[in-house]
């Protein structure tokens, strides 16, 4: 039946090439922007490296903090010495990191020409919570962070622009007027990966004063990221950090006696500094875009719905003619719904193509330093889905229609 | 085989109510060849399509093949059209992107329990009952009237149906080509297949068994 119900389709398809041409542009341009959006979306949240852990690990990247009592608060970046206190002592987390909230940008000049690179303070952890892809060398180490030694990790770009492609380790890098020592190199992290993004990495001791050190403040610039045992663990560390913030000493209590805030998923962070109010879980915000995806493919169901309408009313002898020779409503929607989902499947296969194609363009023109789109194995998965849904609600309606038609009426209307 | 008591059907419209047909009896023996004959709006074609389970009366009791139609649901209704009717339709109705071994296999997508091995033998015999056995990968466009009503034909017996119902089957069809066609449904008749014949005809009709005679929706005799 199902052999028979995909020769019918193509057959269909073949002899009304204008109807086919102008479904499969609806649909391969529908299909194609959603692919898109998948993929950009799956490229800033989903697991890439270095950012592989991204599924169990938060960020604690400002907290809020007032006088109670008083109408005024600051929402800021915490303190490194605020982090080493109350952060790196969570008992449920793995492993904790501190490193600067973003990076600092040093201009060189090389042979006349400016170089400006963006180099970033980290700690020993943060190469052993963070995957990064190293070409070659080694990420520095704890033990020499705590000994202050002036060594840095840089990326790929980094490499050719000062060492023109050759092997960089061992050599040096001047940064602030220090000197570095190069231990490592790694592929170059996209500039939408803001835990990590950076060309040189240092150590987080390597700053010109141990200011940093000093308990003055909660407020300062760093970040803390916190590795959960597990995803499922994620809830028990925020848990831990809400008691942790009952029991802070607060250096300034004439101005702040209070904290509120703590540390989220990269997506929950996300949304805090693109909607700026935490309302919006994670689930809210996937319900949220599952919306917009509805809405944005209603217009060309819509229209997809008003072809196959005309189409199917086109096919009414065909129709008659089955349901006279024992085709039930119910197996003639069956049969319509598996043309549709044929038809629906191929503007999928076009759409993919296209997907492809606009991301090499995006990653081409380095709209985004150091991005490159790939369709892997989600974005295929979720275009795979959104075709299927595509072609089932855009076949729902006129298969119903074409269930009511009555066999009579059916066969009057003679025109195939 | 055939049995209709009191069948009456009128069509509604918000403003219209129009009688097709009133008080319809009579039965059709297993094995019969009968006619039905009338003039243009007579309720020929809406008595073949109430006996052929596609229009259902307004009231009144039908029988096919000793079974009783007690309900009018679509499901029901497709399965005893299935097994126990064919159809033969003056325009012929094939698919016109299906070759002719696809249109006849039409009929036996919707029996169960059939492989598509034997689906296509089956087909493949009954086009070789109405000698079309040459034609089987040609599409309609490519056949004279007369063939597309010999694969109308085949499609119409390839499920072994006990009842055949024909409207106006050379209709369309110059008079040798409908004296073939005729021919086959005569041997079909032989074989044992009941035969209900809407035609215009008064030579056709007198090649059956009896004649059935509508007018204004009446039967007449």
């Amino acid at each position: 039946m199902l052999k028979n119900y995909i020769k019918m389709a193509l057959k269909v398809l073949l002899r009304r090439k204008v109807f086919t041409c102008i479904s499969l542009v609806t649909i391969s341009f529908t299909l194609m922007v959603l692919m898109v959006m998948t993929a950009l979306f799956d490229h800033v949240f989903g697991s890439f490296p270095p950012e592989t852990r991204a599924d169990r690990t938060l960020i604690l990247q400002s907290i809020k903090g007032e006088k109670l009592g008083e109408k005024s608060y600051k929402v800021s970046p915490p303190s490194y010495a605020f982090l080493k206190r109350y952060v790196s002592s969570l008992t449920q987390a793995e492993k904790v990191s501190i490193s600067e909230i973003s990076w600092s940008t040093k201009a060189t000049f090389r042979k006349g020409e400016k170089i400006e690179s963006r180099f970033k303070h980290t700690d020993g952890v943060f190469w052993e919570i963070l995957e990064f892809d190293f070409l070659e060398g080694r990420p520095y180490t704890v033990q020499e962070v705590e000994e202050g030694q002036r060594v840095a990790v840089i990326n790929e770009a980094t490499r050719r622009v000062f060492f023109g492609g050759d092997q960089a380790v061992g050599k040096h890098i001047e940064l602030k007027d220090q000197a570095f020592r190069v231990v490592g190199v790694v592929s170059n992290v996209p500039a939408f990966r803001l835990m990590t993004f950076a060309d040189i990495w240092v150590p987080i001791s390597a700053q010109k004063t141990d200011d940093y050190l000093r308990y003055d403040s909660v407020f300062s610039g760093y970040k803390a990221l916190i590795l959960a045992r597990s995803a499922a663990e994620i809830p028990l560390i925020k848990e831990e950090f809400a008691d942790v913030l009952t029991r802070v000493e607060y250096p300034n209590p004439d101005q702040v006696n209070h904290i509120s805030g703590g540390p989220t998923t990269l997506l929950e962070h996300t949304l805090d500094g693109i909607f700026s109010f935490s309302m919006l879980t994670s689930r809210g915000f996937i319900a949220l875009v599952g919306v917009l995806i509805l809405l944005f493919m209603l217009l060309p169901v819509v229209s997809l719905v008003n072809i196959n309408t005309t189409r199917i009313l086109e096919r009414a002898s065909e129709i008659g003619v089955r349901k006279a020779f024992g085709g039930s409503s119910l197996t003639l929607v069956g049969q319509f719904l598996v043309e549709n989902v044929i038809l629906t499947l191929l503007g999928g296969a076009l759409g993919l193509v296209f997907t492809f194609l606009v991301l090499q363009m995006l990653g081409a023109s380095d709209i985004v330093q150091y991005a490159e789109f790939h369709l892997n194995h989600r974005i295929f998965l979720y275009g795979l889905v959104m075709t299927l849904v595509f072609g089932l609600v855009s076949g729902v309606y006129p298969a119903w229609k074409m269930s009511r038609l009555h066999i009579v009426e059916a066969l009057r209307r003679r025109k195939q | 085989m055939i049995k209709l008591e009191s069948i009456e059907k009128v069509y509604r419209t918000e403003q219209v109510e129009t009688l097709a047909l009133s008080n319809i009896n009579f039965a059709v023996d297993e094995g019969e060849f009968i006619s039905v004959m009338g003039p243009s709006g007579s309720g020929k074609s809406t008595l073949l399509n109430v006996i052929g389970l596609l229009d259902e009366p307004t009231a009144g009791d039908l029988s096919l093949n000793g079974r009783h139609i007690n309900s009018y649901a679509d499901r029901y209704l497709a399965r005893i059209r299935n097994e126990e009717v064919g159809f033969i339709f003056q325009s012929f109705h094939l698919i016109a992107d299906l070759n002719v071994v696809d249109n006849v296999e039409i009929p036996l997508l919707y029996r169960r329990g059939l492989s598509g091995k034997e689906r296509r033998q089956m087909a493949l015999k009954a086009l070789d009952r109405v000698g079309l056995s040459s034609r089987v990968k040609h599409f309609p466009s490519q056949l004279s009237g007369g063939q597309q009503q010999r694969v109308a034909v085949a499609r119409a017996i390839v499920a072994q149906p006990h009842i055949l119902l024909a409207d106006e089957p050379t209709g369309n069809l110059d008079s040798q080509m409908g004296d073939e066609i005729m021919g086959i449904m005569h041997q079909l008749n032989e074989e044992g297949t009941t035969i209900v014949m809407v035609t215009h005809d008064q030579r056709l009709a007198d090649r059956t068994g009896r004649t059935v005679r509508l007018f204004d929706g009446r039967q007449v005799q």
